[in-house]
């Protein structure tokens, strides 16, 4: 292990491959000395197991009506109790992760890249297409989120896909922000110059070089924007526009329960409980990751 | 944006300094209101849009779908749907700019009338919610930059990374179950108890001036009884925010020299945060509290639903569910007006209030 470490850490590295490698060694180093970031780490792997094993860890059918068995209190065999219709709730919110992972990978992979293209053409380019593009951005950064994406949703018509695109079509705007102002600190830096001057085309200049270096702080932002995803992506799914019936969506859940919260709390507060956790941990995690890749910027937000 | 584009110096310079600054002054006012005039534009695009992609056929709407062509064909046109997009936005515009919003479809009135009825109670608990936060998020914020590092600026991390993970509807929740039906120290769902509804002239639509103008204490007690515990739902989030940010612009603020000579000069520790690293901040904490409030518009949406609130997010959710479009666009225009407003408002104060940035 000792050989491999020194490999990682080896200060004139052999190879990019190795260079990278032993990158990520050190970033992963600085976390995992960063209490709150490992916490968060955690509860994220959790998650993704808890989507990818749901099965074995659900200890019933999620979708299975049990009349009899309707709003019985956690005990040991309903370890959250059960809802108005008999279904297990602990099992409901395993499978239920499977629903909040794709819903932020999805709308990751959606919004992440288009705002990064948007960004650093902007920034690359500057004049006239940097003053419209950034322009359209601006206008979407000052309008409520929320709003716009339940309109959208009402436009759209409900459903879990639909949620999916109403709430990429509203975080874009940021990650292209970041994405330029990343391009515009290294756009005229001499490694840059140097590249054009080998005679690369502002394409090859833009994907080999620009983009690359803007992932570090693209990453960072989607991960503290995870939890702003979720919460809406629930509270669509709460207000009947997100994921449908009987998908077993967390804030669909919650919606559900609502009739029962005085007698049965057990019926809303679980789902909620697993939106709090699923959100900390994203929040923690990204807070950690900022102090890591990005400490000139630590400490604010 | 279009800012410094449309900068065009009209007129000789006169007389040197007083004038050149005065018409600098002016090039930038004129350069920020293009700023705001495209935003709004930019937002009426998109709820233009948004009404454009509606995949009900408005015409169908109206005729039915047993409608002959030749009918159908002159409702299109009497609705100017076969009209350039860019002429049908034109006329969208001049309606919204006339205040013709259209009309809802679950209440039957005009949108315009409806919203001007529910905006008053949504403006009532956001205001009491940005004033919870305020008094509550700026001393934690100043209490955690100065302990940096103890258990107390822990917690109070803590408390502010709940504020992004906490679903509001799930908050509202679990308040109504704990503070109402188990404790009973506030009022339930609704403004005042229903008894009480109605019995005050409306004269600002904000309950609490209207009761006092009125002074019916009874209604008063019982409208604050009802605000609040949403009013403090509302509170935890922008106090999440607000302290978060307070901070970080206090610890700036300690590290600087002049807050080390203060010390040195013996001054206690009270006056060197209160008096000297507190001051500067002032400004940038205004924005921040500016960009709170027109958060806290937005996040009532929720936190209305689950208290039965008379507001506008209310009326957004029960249009939203009833596919009542005209409803939909309307609030999301009045909403992202006021959000727009409120951002600009605070960029101005923030121009007039920091020197450096005169």
């Amino acid at each position: 292990m000792a050989t491999l470490r020194d490999w990682l850490i080896d200060d004139s590295p052999a190879s990019p491959m190795q260079a990278r490698l032993g990158r990520f060694y050190r970033i992963f180093g600085a976390l995992m000395h960063n209490p709150l970031a490992v916490i968060g780490a955690i509860i994220i792997v959790a998650l993704i197991l808890a989507a990818l094993f749901a099965p074995w860890l659900a200890t019933h059918d999620p979708l299975r009506q049990a009349l009899a068995e309707r709003l019985l209190p956690p005990s040991a065999a309903h370890w959250m109790g059960t809802d108005e219709l008999g279904r297990d709730i602990w099992s409901r919110v395993v499978y239920g992760a499977r629903i909040t992972l794709v819903i932020v990978a999805l709308v990751a992979v959606l919004a992440a890249p288009a705002g990064l293209v948007i960004g650093v053409i902007s920034g690359y380019f500057g004049g006239w297409v940097d003053r419209i593009l950034m322009g359209i951005t601006d206008i979407f950064l000052s309008l409520p989120k929320l709003i716009l994406a339940l309109a959208f949703v009402a436009a759209l018509g409900p459903g879990i896909e639909n949620a999916i695109i109403a709430i990429a079509i509203t975080s874009w705007p940021g990650y292209a922000r970041v994405a330029r102002a990343e391009t515009l600190t290294f756009k005229n830096s001499e490694f840059i110059a140097a590249v054009r001057l080998l005679g690369a085309s502002s394409l090859r200049v833009n994907l080999g070089h620009v983009l690359p270096l803007c992932t570090s702080s693209m990453i960072i932002r989607v991960t503290l924007d995870m939890a702003g995803i979720i919460l809406t992506a629930a509270g669509l799914g709460f207000i009947g526009l997100g994921a449908q019936p009987p998908l077993p969506e967390w804030g669909a859940m919650i919606s559900r329960g609502r009739s029962f919260i005085l007698d049965q709390w057990w019926v809303a507060t679980m789902p909620g409980f697993a939106i709090i956790l699923v959100s900390l941990g994203f929040c923690f995690l990204g807070d950690g990751l900022r102090d890591v890749l990005d400490p000139k910027s630590g400490e604010q937000r | 944006m279009a800012d410094d584009s449309t900068t065009t110096v009209a007129g000789p310079v006169r007389r040197r300094g007083a004038t050149v600054s005065g018409h600098r002054r002016l090039i930038a006012a004129a350069g920020f209101l293009v700023t705001v005039a495209v935003t709004f534009l930019g937002l009426l695009a998109i709820t233009f849009f948004i009404g454009r992609i509606v995949p009900i056929d408005p015409v169908l709407a109206v005729v039915g779908d047993r409608a002959p062509a030749a009918v159908y064909e002159r409702v299109r046109v009497e609705m100017g749907l076969d009209r350039p997009l860019t002429t049908q936005f034109a006329s969208y515009v001049g309606d919204v700019l006339t205040g013709n919003f259209g009309t809802s479809v679950s209440t039957g009135r005009p949108v315009l009338e409806d919203l001007a009825r529910v905006f008053p109670a949504t403006l009532e608990m956001a205001t009491l919610g940005i004033i919870i936060g305020v008094l509550l998020g700026v001393p934690l914020g100043v209490i955690a930059a100065s302990r940096r590092g103890s258990w107390l600026d822990q917690a109070i991390r803590v408390v502010g990374l709940l504020g992004y993970s906490v679903p509001a509807f799930w908050l509202g929740l679990v308040g109504l179950a704990v503070f109402y039906a188990r404790l009973n120290w506030v009022g339930g769902p609704g403004r005042v108890e229903i008894f009480l509804d109605g019995i005050v002239q409306p004269v600002t639509g904000l309950l609490l001036i209207d009761s006092l103008i009125a002074r019916d204490w009874e209604v008063f007690g019982n409208a604050v009884w009802h605000l609040i515990l949403p009013a403090s739902c509302l509170g935890f989030f922008s106090l999440a925010y607000i302290a978060r940010m307070t901070r970080s612009f206090m610890l700036d603020q300690l590290s600087q020299e002049y807050v080390t000579t203060a010390r040195v000069k013996g001054v206690s520790e009270r006056l060197v945060i209160w008096r000297h690293a507190f001051r500067p901040i002032r400004v940038p904490l205004i924005t921040v509290i500016g960009l709170s409030y027109a958060g806290l518009l937005e996040g009532s949406v929720m936190i209305e639903t689950i208290f039965s609130w008379p507001g506008i997010g209310n009326y957004l959710t029960v249009a939203l569910l009833n596919a009542d479009m005209s409803a939909v666009l309307g609030s999301t225009l009045v909403v992202g007006a006021v959000f727009i407003g409120i951002n600009k408002i605070s960029d101005v104060l923030y121009r007039v209030l920091d020197p450096r940035a005169r």
